[in-house]
């Protein structure tokens, strides 16, 4: 029984990054209809950056600093590489976003090298646990979940009661309706690259210490991310967020049965199987997803 | 006077919206019938569910003796059924002459590997191909344009182009999509005309359309509907008196 | 003559140019790099097809490429002295298959033959893209971009992880090829120089295939596809199959490719896997130009060689990272386009009538 609440632990953890990244697929995604290849790059400059910055400054700071750089660094790749497109394919968007993914990651493996880096931990050390009935949890856990979900609350209060959230919401429902309201699209498109960058970044940070973060972090994470994205139905973030825990005990039992080294098929296995099956998602309905198709 | 296409009780319904309800009509080999009805009718429904692009939630559509309801658009259009698109759908970086061209495919057999291979029988199959193409060609007058990129047309000779490339499938039913939409007066002039010679080759024709002087010099039946229901379905003359049509597209006053 | 002859044979003496001037130049080490990038282009070709005519995008491919050459290296590498009494070994065995050959340290073993164990992986690759290319292509856009990267991923997955496939260090003593009597594939006591002409000799084969596919009805459909594929179908082309079938023949070439370069080097490893292999191929295809087989080509002869030859050191990957960009910004059509062949031609055109009127 303790064994399977570790399990589920574990599980959650990695959901939680799981979450990040698919909801800054989302944020994207709801303003461009652009999947954007390089979301799991975000992550790893976030944590990258923290981690280096850590060395001149307290800990929050340098969190808060390495946020900050990744969204500027999300807002310029916005307007150097995709703001004076106009209409521009899937593909192409495909292929540039692809291409910058690339670009980020070789970059970030010439600055930082191949190695492993991890911020220290917020509270107590890789050895600190907390005891609750039997099960022995990191209070970076906690530390992961908790701001994750108050972030989940930030944003839905960010998208529901301010009006930046709310044109960007408008940007997303009708593009064309929102520029005769007066609402600069483009800003706006250039708010959500920052936004989605923001958020990759924090969630780097607060699980670099447990996951540890690597210059070739993104690309994996950027697939799981697009699992959960898929399987909460695209553009759905508080389903997203279910899909990120369920795949990330899925992913964590899977040990159980599989060798390690197998983990990632399985959770891509469940993607191309939802793609096959519901493309909408599993909360999604089949009509709301036709309509966001055309 | 055999039929050629028969609809039976189809209908159709998106969420709420009852597109097509429980119509019934039948065109005659050799005619051409008209399909009116004010925006919202479900006439381009109507005309999708017929070739194949959505399926019926209930109905039968009998087509040369087959029941063609649920089988895919290519299958239908094997079967003898070519179509034009309200918004001109033309294939873009490909010249006139192979617009025309995709239009043959159904009237012949090249395969992956006989075109891999390039076997005598695909070059003599691709001969008979491009001089079918030439012959629609000078029909309608577009012999000059073979070599221009379809896309860089003006619209009209797209529109042209669109209906060369479904004359090519030599359909026994040609379906069009509001082909007048957009054309001038003596454009739409011409393409009545143009579609009277098209039947008198002996292909029946099934048009949805707005321009009712088009639509009655043209047609020889003419179907009405009205939110999806069949409201008409006579001659042009009778429809023209009938008041139920007229209260459609001058309004009632019960409001 | 057909222009589509005149290309082919202006390839081939392209081809013999070059070998003639690396012997001359005494420059013939480079013949490795050139042969290797033959292959490579094979798949870039069929991939060609894919997205570039019938607008399928796969990010997948160089998972067809590692199964073939997986599945050949490890049927002609693999063991099977210890289960010569099973019956279905003895079957193997009395049908021709198998052979006894000496391996580097010149001890016995008994494997596959090449041949059947190449087309064994050639079938295995052409019914995995079969099975999975129904579902998968039925996706558009993103979902089938997403799709076949995690096609791709899988197979990099399993190959990375599985330890009868020497899990990171791959397989290596995969023994030459011998297509014909005389004529081998890799191999230690072979010819570089045979090698190099065989490679492009199967390129020239491909290439032909697809050139005549392209200008076949069967062509004509496909650019109808990426066109507009509602028309397409309301002309009675059935879309679905077709873009399985070009799906399944350009994942044939990968295939082909995978098996013929590993028995070329030797070896196989899981990088041959990796997404940034497929990444790769695709940049190619994107800069070649998208709808043009010979743009393709050229672009892989020459980003393949540089990258082989290592001349873009650490920076290898970003390279093909900052060209996908570039070109996809500023050139989204490719840098070798009809319309630059087409003013090549008029070009001389004009100069040869001159020459006739003066």
């Amino acid at each position: 029984m303790e064994l399977f609440l570790q399990y589920i632990v574990a599980g959650v953890t990695y959901g939680t990054i799981y979450a990040i990244v698919a909801i800054g697929f989302n944020i994207i995604y709801n303003t461009t209809g652009i999947i954007n290849f390089a979301q799991g790059e975000f992550v790893m400059l976030g944590g990258m950056t923290a981690f280096t910055l850590k060395e001149y400054l307290p800990l929050p700071v340098a969190i808060i600093s390495a946020v900050i750089i990744t969204m500027i660094i999300g807002a310029l790749i916005e307007i150097v590489f995709i703001r004076w497109l106009h209409k521009p394919s899937v593909l192409r968007m495909i292929i540039i976003t692809i291409g910058l993914s690339i670009l980020i990651r070789e970059t970030a493996l010439h600055v930082w090298g191949e190695g492993v880096t991890a911020l220290p931990y917020f509270t107590g050390t890789s050895v600190t646990s907390v005891n609750l009935g039997g099960v022995f949890i990191s209070p970076q856990v906690f530390w992961a979940v908790g701001i994750s979900s108050i972030m989940v609350i930030l944003l839905g209060i960010f998208f529901n009661f301010t009006l930046l959230g709310k044109q960007m919401r408008a940007c997303s429902a009708n593009r064309e309706a929102a520029r005769l309201c007066g609402i600069s699209t483009q800003n706006m498109v250039t708010f959500s690259f920052m936004l989605s960058a923001a958020i990759g970044a924090l969630g780097g940070c607060i699980v670099s210490p447990i996951t540890y973060v690597q210059y070739d972090s993104g690309s994996q994470l950027a697939i799981k991310g697009f699992t959960v994205a898929i399987l909460g139905g695209l553009g759905n973030s508080t389903a997203a967020v279910a899909a990120a825990m369920i795949l990330g005990i899925l992913e964590s039992f899977s040990i159980w049965a599989l060798p390690a080294a197998y983990k990632d098929v399985v959770s891509i296995a469940i993607m191309l199987i939802i793609l096959f099956v519901k493309p909408s998602g599993l909360f999604g309905n089949a009509a709301a997803a036709r309509l966001k198709e055309y | 006077m055999t039929t050629l296409l028969s609809v039976e009780n189809l209908s159709k319904r998106f969420g709420g919206l009852q597109a097509v309800n429980n119509v019934s009509f039948s065109v005659t080999v050799g005619s051409i019938k008209a399909l009116i009805g004010p925006n919202g009718a479900g006439k381009t429904t109507l005309f999708n569910l017929i070739s194949g692009v959505i399926a019926p939630d209930s109905g039968v559509i009998n087509f040369c003796g087959d029941q063609v309801q649920g089988l895919r658009p290519h299958q239908v259009a094997s079967r003898g059924m070519a179509r034009t698109f309200q918004h001109i759908r033309l294939f873009p970086k490909m010249s006139v002459l192979e617009n025309i061209m995709i239009g043959r495919h159904i009237h012949s057999r090249a395969g992956f590997v006989a075109g891999m291979l390039n076997i005598p029988y695909t070059w003599s199959e691709e001969k008979r191909i491009r001089e079918k193409a030439h012959e629609i060609l000078s029909f309608l007058e577009l012999e000059s344009l073979a070599d221009i990129e379809a896309t860089s047309l003006s619209y009209g000779q797209q529109r042209n182009v669109e209906l060369g490339r479904a004359l090519a499938c030599e359909p026994k039913l040609l379906l069009l999509d509001e082909p007048a939409a957009g054309l001038n007066m003596s454009e739409t002039a011409e393409l009545g005309s143009l579609i009277s010679r098209i039947r008198d080759t002996g292909i029946t024709v099934l048009i949805v359309e707005h321009d009712m002087t088009l639509v009655m010099e043209i047609s020889d039946e003419i179907l009405v509907l009205s939110y999806g229901k069949k409201i008409a379905d006579d001659k042009p003359l009778a429809v023209q008196s009938n008041s139920e049509v007229i209260n459609v597209y001058l309004g009632e006053d019960d409001a | 003559m057909s222009a589509k002859l005149i290309q082919i044979l202006g390839f081939a003496v392209a081809i013999v140019a070059i070998q003639i001037f690396t012997q001359l130049t005494d420059n013939s080490f480079h013949l490795t790099q050139l042969t290797m990038t033959a292959y490579y282009s094979l798949l870039v070709v069929g991939l060609c097809m894919l997205i570039g005519y019938a607008g399928q995008i796969s990010l997948g491919h160089a998972g067809f490429f590692a199964i073939g050459g997986y599945i050949s290296a490890f049927l002609t590498t693999h063991d099977l002295t210890a289960m010569k009494g099973k019956p279905f070994v003895a079957l193997l065995s009395k049908l021709g298959f198998l052979v006894v050959r000496k391996d580097t340290y010149g001890a016995e073993l008994l494997t596959f033959h090449p041949w059947p164990a190449c087309i064994l992986s050639v079938c295995t690759v052409l019914i995995v893209a079969y099975v999975i290319g129904g579902p998968v292509l039925k996706l558009k856009g993103h979902y089938l971009a997403m799709a076949t990267l995690g096609f791709g991923i899988i197979i990099y997955r399993i190959v990375l992880g599985t330890s009868s496939l020497g899990a990171a260090d791959g397989i290596s003593g995969v023994p030459g090829f011998t297509i014909i009597p005389g004529v081998m594939i890799g191999g230690s006591g072979s010819g570089k120089i045979l090698n190099y002409y065989v490679a492009w000799g199967i390129l020239i084969v491909g290439m032909t295939f697809l050139l005549n596919l392209i200008s076949s009805r069967v062509g004509r459909a496909l650019s109808a596809i990426h066109g507009a594929e509602d028309a397409a179908e309301a002309m009675g082309i059935p879309t679905a199959n077709y873009k399985l079938k070009v799906f399944v023949l350009s994942a044939g070439f990968a295939a082909v490719a995978g098996v013929l370069l590993t028995h070329y080097n030797g070896s196989i490893g899981p990088s041959e896997a990796s997404v940034m292999k497929s990444v790769r191929y695709v940049a190619i295809v994107a800069i070649g130009g998208m709808t043009s087989l010979w743009g393709a080509i050229s672009m892989s002869l020459i980003l393949n060689y540089f990258s082989l030859r290592g001349s873009f050191g650490t920076y290898d990957d970003a390279v093909f990272g900052v060209i996908l960009i570039l070109i996809m910004l500023f050139a989204p059509d490719g840098l070798i386009r009809k319309q630059v062949l087409g003013d090549l031609k008029y070009f001389f055109k004009r100069i040869t009538s001159k020459e006739v009127a003066s």
